[in-house]
């Protein structure tokens, strides 16, 4: 088995696998991705969400109306796939 | 090229209760786990099940060809848009939830806390949600369509005709 089937060279792979698990490792030493105590949005949105919507159910009260663009996003983005597979799938003439 | 006798009988038992389960998915979706994504893809299920029991020519062509479904498609994706853009007419912002508390259709005041659950409330979610769903089952149901239109089905006809070479015997070479 050479080396050179593989894409990348064994140095890098070594390093990134170490660069990862160096990241991984940070909340054991006290450092966090965002302080808990000061994400206060989840906590409005379980206290708010039904009067300032009338929904029900929180997270379709979330999808729906506080990221309701977001929600237009991503059936801009269905849409623009099927627009893909149209094209793909089209009858040719022979 | 289709599925046996066992496959398409219970596909026609099966069929109506998908959309039925699908149509409800999206109907409670601001009360229940579910809607527009979910309910439209269980929807668009029973369509590939229609594709999987039956001839596409004699169950899918007569009754929606695959135009129809991007009509559909198109369709759920402007009653979105229409809907927000109604807000900005209405209330203050693009998306306002104008229907909400309003007294009329899905307006109906909701309670804080645990309650039963109100179909008409929550102002344009419901709609919203059908307008996803809408859309959903046209899209998944054109990505269906156009692939199954890849395959190159053989029609009724093809398939029921007695095979020519096991009938003729005698002449080499001739078939019909």
């Amino acid at each position: 088995m050479t080396d050179s089937t593989s894409i990348f060279p064994k140095k890098i792979v070594v390093l990134l696998v170490l660069l990862v698990t160096l990241i991984l490792l940070l909340p054991a030493a006290g450092l966090t991705f965002g302080d808990p105590a000061t994400a206060v949005t989840d906590q409005y949105y379980i206290h708010n969400s039904q009067v300032a919507t009338g929904a029900n159910n929180v997270v379709s009260a979330i999808v729906f109306d506080f990221r309701g663009f977001d929600t237009l996003g991503e059936a801009c983005v269905l849409f623009v796939a099927v627009l893909g597979v149209a094209m793909l799938f089209r009858r040719v003439r022979k | 090229m289709t599925s046996g006798l066992i496959v398409r009988t219970a596909g026609r038992l099966i069929v109506p209760l998908i959309f039925i389960f699908g149509f409800y998915l999206v109907a409670h979706g601001h009360l229940t786990p579910g809607g527009g994504f979910q309910g439209g893809a269980v929807i668009a299920t029973g369509v590939a099940l229609i594709l999987i029991c039956y001839y596409y020519k004699d169950g899918m062509e007569k009754f929606s060809p695959a135009k129809n479904f991007k009509l559909i498609e198109a369709a759920g994706l402007l009653l979105y848009i229409c809907t927000a853009l109604a807000g900005l007419v209405v209330g203050s912002s693009f998306l306002f939830n104008w229907l909400n508390a309003s007294g009329g259709l899905f307006g109906h005041p909701v309670a804080y806390g645990i309650n039963a659950g109100d179909l008409f409330t929550a102002g344009i979610i419901p709609v919203l949600n059908f307008a996803i769903g809408i859309e959903v089952f046209g899209a998944l149901s054109v990505v269906i369509l156009y692939m199954f239109a890849g395959l190159g089905e053989t029609t009724r006809e093809e398939d029921e005709a007695p095979a020519p070479a096991l009938l003729r015997k005698g002449k080499k070479g001739e078939r019909k």
